[in-house]
């Protein structure tokens, strides 16, 4: 059972996100904040230790992960707007910390944590309004988000509530992107083999747009389309994670600049 | 440099035309298994029951694999046990000195293929016969399996032609695949009934009843355990299950999972030699029990797991790097993610170890897997014994260890767990933006190098006065 509303919540940014993706993250933490939740961002936090994990550094990954957790004392949710690292969270901590003194605090951990899409729609059960332009887009669900956390559906449903967007179907949509953290470094001719099939289902739909819940995929993806435009005079689709996609359709434009976001105007409420 | 794998993905992702081939095959049976479980509740419910049934079984596998023998001994059919290839080929050979035979007709048995016993006949004088239409015509081109179920699903019906036409001169070309199955049994049925020996796989061997059953489609396999007057079964030792009632289940789910197919053509239970007054069936009938490393995997509590495969392949069927690799690309008898868990773990890190780096970890193998083989957890587990000496049920733990690497996980792991560090770290990252190569690797070969954002999220949100702690 998902809990009610609740007036605060955490938020972990991912280290991906931080570095390369901000605009994603301070966009989820604006939808968060228009539904009325305060957000707690702990600036301690690095990252969820999921490299070193899916390498084999298990002490290397528990020792970050353990740096985490101990950011997350109270009660309360952790909304994260990734799949892949909250799948790290909410079934690899477990397993990560069995058996270790602090395995109690990993399990809550573990149980508190939301991938953004599904905290939106289970537990804030938003109601978005959309004031963009018609626009048709394909969306990629990332393998963390379909299958270690079991909320692909979610990020449809949020679509699903935008008028003026029209999600296309694209072939072989829950096959994996191919990025895959290392895979993509240790194994790059299948990775590249698999992106290349991505890309071109994705251009297949006629869509301009492509948005994901995962950075990682989105760094994959958008990265293959710009060296294909660039290299193989290929189109190239842009790429958005899910939650500045949401942001900028329900946000009315700012009159100075005729881009950027008013907040709180749309109307985002549970 | 690039490693013996990489080197056989290279070509094999060079082969357009493959490539082509086994999508549309894959996406064939992947529409073929989602048909045969239109309610998904009812999916889950058959998959706890058959990961019971097998989980159940292994956990008194010593206790089981007597009671299979004490049976089967009753029943009259002569049980060995072979704890390597090399053991398990001696005794299939002193089988047939014993009965002077020249050859053999073998149905399918993927753990023949683990022992390579058709060519360590074929180094005795000893031929082998392939009876499935999928094994014979692989085998008249000289090649292993690419798949367990389907082992010929790289050749195209224009290749099997071409191929039969060069074999078989005698016969007109033809690609007609009813003419062509129709060439390979007439060729088959007259060696059916001339084979000395006949060997078979086993798909469950019951311990409550002594029964050997087999799975098959094209009814070679009866004819191959029924005809001859010697049969053969070889299996591994994880293949028992305990009551004849846990048949059933696996039954309905492993030819569902496998080929999409309601049910098996053909389901054969050899429970004895020929008995007074019996009209068929052979008159010695002998299992070997094959170990091969399984006993080692049984001795840990997390890799156990591998062992509840029944072999219907549709992990292979859903792997994203299966179906553009193909099977030969694994170098190994178990291509795809069953043979990425199971074969580093049967003949050791070092040997098979790379293959566990060949996932994306995409998780669409443990989706599917009848038996709930939680295959991707295993390729972590695989992953850190790679790169950990201490004491390991795992065979060459740490061989894939690289100093350099552990420096960078450790450093890595130190920079994260202090935030000034981190936050120095990135911050000084954004600063040099600009200066970032654009060449990185096997990253930009396909893409463009991944830019770094001029202020970072913490940066931002400092900014933004969100609340921190």
């Amino acid at each position: 059972m998902p809990p009610s509303k609740p007036d605060t919540v955490y938020f972990f940014g991912t280290c991906l996100i931080d570095l390369m993706f901000p605009k994603a993250g301070v966009s989820a933490i604006q939808l968060l904040q228009r539904a009325g939740i305060k957000v707690i961002y702990p600036q301690a936090q690095t990252c969820c230790g999921q490299p070193a994990w899916n390498s084999g550094y298990r002490a290397e990954a528990r020792k970050v992960a353990r740096a985490q957790i101990a950011l997350f004392p109270k009660p309360l949710p952790i909304v994260i707007p990734s799949g892949s690292c909250a799948g790290m969270m909410k079934t690899h901590y477990p397993e990560l910390f069995k058996g270790e003194a602090d395995e109690a605090q990993a399990l809550d951990v573990a149980g508190r944590v939301y991938e953004l899409t599904e905290f939106l729609v289970d537990v804030l059960n938003v109601n978005l309004k959309d004031l963009g332009e018609p626009v048709e887009i394909a969306v990629h669900t990332s393998c963390s988000a379909r299958r270690e956390m079991g909320v692909a559906d979610k990020i449809e449903q949020l679509l699903g509530q935008l008028q003026n967007v029209k999600v296309l179907e694209q072939a072989y949509k829950p096959e994996c992107c191919g990025f895959g953290g290392t895979f993509a470094i240790k194994q790059p001719e299948i990775s590249a083999a698999m992106v290349a099939d991505k890309t071109m289902h994705l251009r297949n739909t006629g869509a301009t747009q492509v948005v994901s819940q995962d950075c990682g995929c989105l760094m994959n993806i958008g990265g293959a389309f710009e060296y294909q435009a660039k290299h193989q005079n290929k189109k190239a689709l842009s790429t958005q994670h899910i939650a500045e996609f949401l942001l900028q359709r329900t946000s009315s434009p700012s009159p100075s600049t005729g881009e950027g976001h008013r907040m709180g105007v749309a109307e985002v409420k549970s | 440099m690039k490693t013996e794998f990489r080197i056989q993905v290279d070509q094999a992702l060079g082969k357009q035309d493959v490539r082509a081939h086994f999508r549309k095959a894959m996406d064939t049976l992947m529409t073929n298994r989602r048909n045969q479980f239109p309610d998904n509740a009812e999916l889950q419910r058959l998959r706890d029951q058959a990961q019971v049934i097998r989980a159940n079984a292994l956990s008194k596998l010593p206790e089981l694999l007597e009671q299979l023998e004490a049976n089967l001994t009753q029943n009259g059919i002569h049980v060995h046990w072979a704890e390597t290839t090399d053991e398990a080929n001696d005794i299939v050979l002193k089988i047939m000195q014993k009965h002077n035979a020249t050859w053999m007709i073998k149905g399918k048995s993927m753990v023949s293929e683990e022992m390579g016993l058709n060519h360590f006949l074929e180094s005795k004088g000893i031929e082998a016969l392939e009876s499935d239409l999928g094994e014979f015509i692989i085998q008249l081109d000289g090649e292993t399996p690419s798949h367990i179920i389907m082992p010929a699903i790289h050749k195209s019906k224009e290749q099997i032609a071409k191929l039969f036409n060069e074999k078989f001169p005698d016969i007109p070309y033809t690609e007609d695949v009813d003419t062509l199955t129709r060439t390979a049994r007439d060729i088959l049925r007259e060696k059916f009934y001339n084979a000395p020996v006949g060997l078979s796989g086993v798909n469950f061997a019951v311990a409550e009843t002594g029964t050997l059953c087999l799975v098959e489609n094209e009814g070679n396999g009866r004819m191959s355990t029924t005809i001859p007057p010697v049969h053969i079964a070889v299996t591994g030792i994880e293949k028992v299950v305990e009551k004849f009632s846990d048949i059933p289940p696996l039954l309905s789910i492993l030819p569902r999972s496998a080929t999409g197919q309601p049910i098996t053509t053909y389901f054969n239970m050899i429970s004895s030699p020929r008995k007074q007054g019996e009209k068929d069936g052979p008159e010695e009938v002998h299992l070997v029990l094959l170990d091969n490393g399984r006993s080692r995997i049984y001795s840990d509590p997390e890799l156990l797991a591998t062992l509840r495969c029944i072999r219907c392949g549709a992990c292979i069927n859903h792997c994203p790097v299966y179906v553009r690799i193909g099977g030969h690309s694994y170098g190994t008898v178990y291509p795809g993610p069953i043979g990425t868990i199971l074969e580093p773990q049967k003949s050791g890190l070092s040997v098979h170890g790379e293959l566990v780096q060949a996932s994306s970890l995409c998780g669409a193998c443990g989706e599917v897997c009848p038996v709930r083989i939680p295959i991707p957890n295993i390729i972590n587990r695989l992953r850190y014994e790679g790169v950990h000496q201490e004491e390991s049920s795992v065979l060459d733990a740490g061989s894939k260890r690289k100093p350099m690497e552990a420096i960078t996980w450790k450093a890595w792991s130190w920079a994260a767990t202090h935030p000034s560090m981190y936050n120095l770290g990135s911050n000084l990252a954004t600063q040099v933006r600009k200066l970032v190569p654009n060449h990185l690797g096997a990253w930009t070969s396909v893409r463009t190098a991944p830019a770094i954002a001029d202020k970072t999220l913490h940066q931002q949100l400092k900014a933004l006065g969100v609340d921190h702690e």
